[in-house]
């Protein structure tokens, strides 16, 4: 979560927080089996998007960078910048949605440790809520790019 | 309190995401006494005389089970993707199919300076963590309670993720069965895939898998896998043998004993493998590399954390110190 109204979140805070959800969507969406069928996995530079344990490790990866960067710009937020900008209700929408992607994201993450298990119809809701919300996550990112939402606005 | 300068902010949080990524990351123990308490079975190879009595009360257990594709089948979009039909070949027993669950793998190997062939019984080695059940996309495969893994025939969908994912490759697909035909069936899935589900309905009735309760020569065992293990052991050692299946892939619930190295099997079997026909090679747990790193998810937001209020003491130093103004 780079929020992008701070006045030191530059270009180059953009770029990483934009890589590191990049990278989450497309090692996320390899996780169905769809690149190998409709010919991306063939793309040359593009074939590891059908190796499944390959996109599943660096989905967790992005995942730990994502993270690591909302909680350093949550905090910095808190401590720095609360009295002078204050969160935009595209900002609140975003941070919801990310936080329910990451939320479903932990509970799927604890499910493939040995020895543990979710009933059937809870992996299903966990998978189906996650694809909804990367949708939606990402549906809104573009709709705040286009209509330049920013997450903060200055209170002044 | 004044601003942090750009340069500042990103490389504090760029330090904080690659120091979480690189930290030491430490084990999370899994629950192991739910995994001693997996159903096991003990396959003691030395036994098995190949009557393949095995295979016909898995098939005669299992009939209502298997697929019943809706033919013709749908036309698939792009044309690469494969129609596997075995509807019409469902008595095919020397491999692995959607209509064969069980089949006896034959092994020419030398012991003692003679030849000697072993039949050995393959199906689902049901895995203590299976990949096809923690990595199915669709929540389409469960591992229950007693360690059994199971693919749910109400809602697969077909896309073979599962035998990608599979060390010995073993759930078998049949084209034209399943959800998939009332969703996009030219655009995504592409059947049913099928396997071993240890007989789960039986054992939950109380009995025993069908391949284990009609063998002649008792090569199977079942039972807690704490146990199996033990019994494994003791067998591998009477008899100067060796085990297959204990580490296999992280652990599996079914462990092999031969009298021979499970190396010579694998190269006698080697020529065959493949296309439904399951190696005897060492597997390393394939999913062990993400589930060490998902450790660092418990660092991430410590270490953003701290890099945050880091940067902010040292902010408040320098102001208290004049040096911004």
């Amino acid at each position: 979560m780079i929020p992008s109204g701070m006045p030191d979140s530059g270009k180059s805070a953009h770029w990483t927080y934009r890589i590191v959800l990049f990278f989450l969507a497309v090692t996320g969406f390899a996780q169905m089996p769809i690149f190998k069928r409709y010919y991306i996995a063939d793309i040359p530079g593009l074939g590891w998007l059908d190796q499944f344990y390959m996109t599943h490790f660096m989905h967790y990866l992005a995942a730990v960078f994502l993270i690591g960067l909302v909680c350093y710009h949550m905090t910095a937020y808190i401590l720095l910048y609360r009295k002078q900008f204050r969160i935009t209700p595209a900002g609140y929408v975003r941070g919801s949605v990310l936080a329910g992607l990451l939320v479903t994201g932990i509970l799927m993450m604890i499910k493939n440790f040995p020895g543990y298990g979710y009933p059937s119809a809870l992996i299903i809701t966990l998978d189906v809520v996650h694809i909804v919300f990367t949708v939606t996550f990402l549906a809104a990112s573009t709709w705040a790019l286009a209509g330049k939402q920013k997450w903060l606005v200055n209170v002044s | 309190m004044k601003n942090l300068t750009r340069r500042q902010f990103l490389k504090s949080g760029a330090i904080s995401a690659a120091v979480v990524a690189a930290a030491p990351i430490p084990e999370i123990h899994a629950s192991q006494s739910r995994i001693d308490n997996h159903l096991a079975t003990l396959i003691d190879i030395s036994r098995c005389i190949g009557c393949e009595a095995c295979v016909d009360a898995c098939q005669e257990s299992n009939q209502d089970k298997f697929p019943k594709p809706v033919k013709p089948f749908p036309a698939m979009l792009p044309s690469r993707v494969p129609v596997e039909d075995w509807s019409d070949k469902q008595d095919v027993r020397n491999r692995l199919t959607p209509y064969n669950w069980l089949f006896i793998q034959h092994a020419v190997v030398q012991k003692d300076g003679q030849e000697m062939e072993l039949t050995i019984p393959r199906r689902c080695m049901h895995c203590v963590n299976p990949p096809c059940v923690k990595l199915c996309p669709w929540g389409s495969a469960v591992q229950y309670p007693n360690g059994i893994s199971q693919i749910d025939p109400e809602l697969c969908l077909g896309g073979a993720k599962c035998k990608s994912v599979c060390p010995w490759k073993i759930p078998q697909r049949q084209t034209g069965a399943g959800l998939y035909l009332d969703i996009l069936p030219s655009l995504a899935g592409n059947g049913l895939m099928n396997k071993c589900d240890r007989c789960y309905n039986r054992i939950a009735d109380g009995k025993l898998p069908a391949c284990i309760e009609v063998c002649p020569e008792q090569v199977q065992t079942i039972g807690p896998r704490s146990d199996i293990i033990r019994q494994a052991h003791e067998l591998a050692d009477s008899m100067n043998g060796y085990i297959y299946g204990e580490t296999e892939n992280g652990g599996t619930n079914s462990i092999y004993v031969s009298p021979v190295p499970f190396e010579a099997l694998n190269r006698s079997i080697d020529k065959k493998t493949g296309q439904g026909r399951p190696h005897l090679k060492p597997v390393t747990d394939r999913m062990d590399q993400a589930n060490n790193l998902a450790a660092a998810f418990l660092i991430a937001p410590i270490a953003g954390i701290a890099s945050a209020i880091g940067r902010f003491y040292k902010l408040a130093k320098k102001q208290s110190h004049g040096e911004i103004s």
